[in-house]
């Protein structure tokens, strides 16, 4: 079993972890390596399930001792029986899924609450690109060419809330964060957050 | 795919000998799944490791069709350059399935024709192999004298099972009937129940041995055996065993020592020699009759569709099982589709799954080709399950 330090973990996994109760049913949607899985299991004992579509990430997860599925986890939630899961986590992945809101619905539906995060597309410097430049912004979060990019969906935190209130998602926690790519280190946005955060934190539940 | 990274550094689990238990003597008869009783049984059986005195670190492996107790190492007085046992890459000190933790214990399947008891050992009753006498076997009763012989051994909980193909379908069928005796269950390469790709080839396997006039019913242990049937059957298997990529990269259309056709029908290509070779290599160390027996056990296997009281998947809801479920990309006996059918199941019962597809072009076989990424899975997974 790997032991990551909290401090060692990608910032927004670090506030993503911090909203987990000790001892939960977690699911989470493109783990990686596990690092947020291995913490929560040994810091809050949760039990943990992972699914990587990458063979060699899903196979390290295994050989360290982590419940992972290799496969797409656009099919393999449709699997799961009601509320399996206290929480379902999807982590900077949204931007990039096919059907996003048939997503979040099996989320909704195979976990009592659901927690995403994603890049946020209002950040004063991509609207700054766009107003002066004329051109697809291209950030540190997003560094892709509009051709070859995985990240087919714009969302912004504004976006995100309208939908979530649209279709009825409650949402129990939010945190918009200053971080860089990847980074384990960052702070978080209080004021102005649509303008001024590069990643939107959510925590939904589904309104009955 | 590397065969250079296998595990030639660590070391081997060394001199192994077949051992014997026999049990169902009559009239204590075993009452097998189709009501027929058999007995005495004897099972073929071999050890690596040391049973700790918890007797927590039981490892069971279930042997594919063709296999046998034979896993690992060496026979004593076997020639220095023998092959090593079927699973060398995955068993002894270091690997895998290591040794140095693990007690791990391999017996012959009922029906077999390795040391366990099957078609063609002595009916009691003639003093004659039983040949055709021999009751149809099932997976269910193959568990169930590998549980007899664990019984024996004073192992009342496995941290693992674990096989492939047949083997496989062994793994899940000890999940079902002994779900509280198993800690874990890695099933490799395996399905749920056969697809009619499946079972037509194994049965065409059945009748290249049936229409060979010396398999004689059944009946050709005293005289000369179906030979030709059972090459036949065998070289049969083999292309299922293989994958189109496998078979490209291994031959293509490349000629046997000559550089011209034959026009004929002697062997031009390679594969043609292949089979056949794979084929007289098989007719000196099996029985014609255990393909039949273990071929058709295999088509009746189903952990779906079971007339209750008999269990299937579903019944071991929420068991604190750990399964490992493992497939290869060209696997085109088994193919991953079933895999994650078994996945599904698994999940819909609340059970702890996890699931790696193997890249390998190596077809169904890749889990008996030494490759350090099955290790290395499997070695890591079982560090994870508890003890207790």
């Amino acid at each position: 079993m790997v032991f990551p330090e909290t401090e060692e973990m990608r910032f927004d996994l670090q506030v993503i972890a911090s909203w987990i109760d000790p001892g939960s049913r977690v699911l989470d949607l493109g783990c990686g390596n596990g690092e947020l899985l291995a913490w929560l299991t040994v810091h809050k004992k949760v039990s943990g399930v992972g699914i990587e579509l990458d063979e060699e990430k899903a196979a390290f997860c295994i050989a360290n001792g982590l419940s992972v599925l290799q496969g797409d986890f656009n099919d393999e939630v449709d699997d799961y029986p009601d509320k399996r899961f206290d929480y379902v986590i999807l982590s900077q992945t949204l931007q990039q899924v096919y059907e996003p809101a048939r997503l979040l619905y099996s989320l909704s539906r195979i976990g009592r609450r659901f927690i995403v995060s994603f890049p946020n597309f209002s950040h004063f410097s991509i609207r700054l690109q766009l107003l002066l430049k004329g051109m697809a912004p291209k950030s540190k979060e997003l560094p892709y060419n509009w051709y070859d990019t995985p990240n087919i969906r714009v969302i912004t935190l504004k976006d995100f809330k309208n939908f979530a209130r649209d279709v009825g998602y409650r949402i129990v926690e939010e945190t918009a964060i200053k971080t860089d790519h990847h980074a384990n280190y960052g702070r978080v946005v209080k004021s102005l957050s649509n303008f001024r955060a590069t990643y939107g934190i959510f925590m939904i539940e589904k309104e009955a | 795919m590397s065969i250079e990274e296998t595990y030639l550094e660590v070391g081997s689990a060394g001199a192994v000998e077949k051992q014997f238990y026999t049990y169902a003597e009559p009239p204590g008869e075993m009452i097998l799944e189709s009501g027929a009783s058999l007995g005495p049984i004897t099972i073929a059986y071999e050890t690596w490791g040391e049973l700790s005195a918890k007797r927590d670190n039981a490892v069971l492996v279930a042997h594919a069709f063709s296999g046998d107790s034979h896993a690992a190492g060496f026979y004593p007085d076997e020639p220095k350059d023998a092959k090593p046992g079927w699973w060398d890459s995955m068993i002894g000190p270091g690997k895998g399935l290591d040794t140095d933790k693990y007690f791990v214990i391999c017996a012959n399947i009922l029906g077999g024709c390795m040391g366990t008891t099957g078609p063609s050992s002595i009916n009691p009753k003639t003093g004659a192999p039983y040949g055709l006498d021999f009751p149809m076997m099932t997976v269910g009763d193959i568990i169930e004298s590998q549980k007899i012989l664990l019984d024996h051994l004073g192992i009342s909980s496995l941290h693992t099972v674990t096989g492939g193909s047949v083997g496989g379908m062994q793994v899940l069928e000890w999940c079902v009937r002994y779900p509280e005796m198993v800690r874990s269950a890695i099933p490799i390469a395996t399905t749920m129940r056969h697809s009619a790709l499946a079972i037509a080839f194994n049965e065409v396997a059945r009748q290249a041995i049936m229409v060979d006039p010396k398999w004689n019913r059944g009946n050709y242990y005293d005289s000369e055996k179906p030979d030709l049937g059972l090459s036949v059957a065998r070289m049969i298997g083999h292309v299922t065993y293989l994958s189109d990529e496998a078979m490209r990269r291994k031959f293509g259309r490349k000629l046997q020592n000559k550089a011209n056709f034959s026009y004929g029908f002697d062997v031009d290509f390679m594969v043609e020699s292949y089979l056949r070779y794979q084929g007289s290599q098989f007719v000196k160390r099996f029985d014609a009759n255990s393909v039949l027996y273990i071929t058709k056990a295999a088509d009746y296997f189903d952990l779906v569709n079971r007339e209750p009281p008999a269990k299937s998947i579903q019944d071991i809801l929420a068991m604190p099982i750990k399964f490992l479920v493992i497939s290869y990309t060209s696997d085109w006996l088994y193919p991953t589709y079933q895999a994650k059918e078994l996945i599904q199941a698994l999940k819909r019962a609340d059970l702890d799954v996890s699931f790696c597809e193997i890249e390998a072009d190596c077809g169904h076989d890749a889990f008996l080709i030494p490759d350090k990424r099955l290790g290395t899975l499997i070695g890591g997974f079982l560090d994870g399950v508890p003890r207790n």
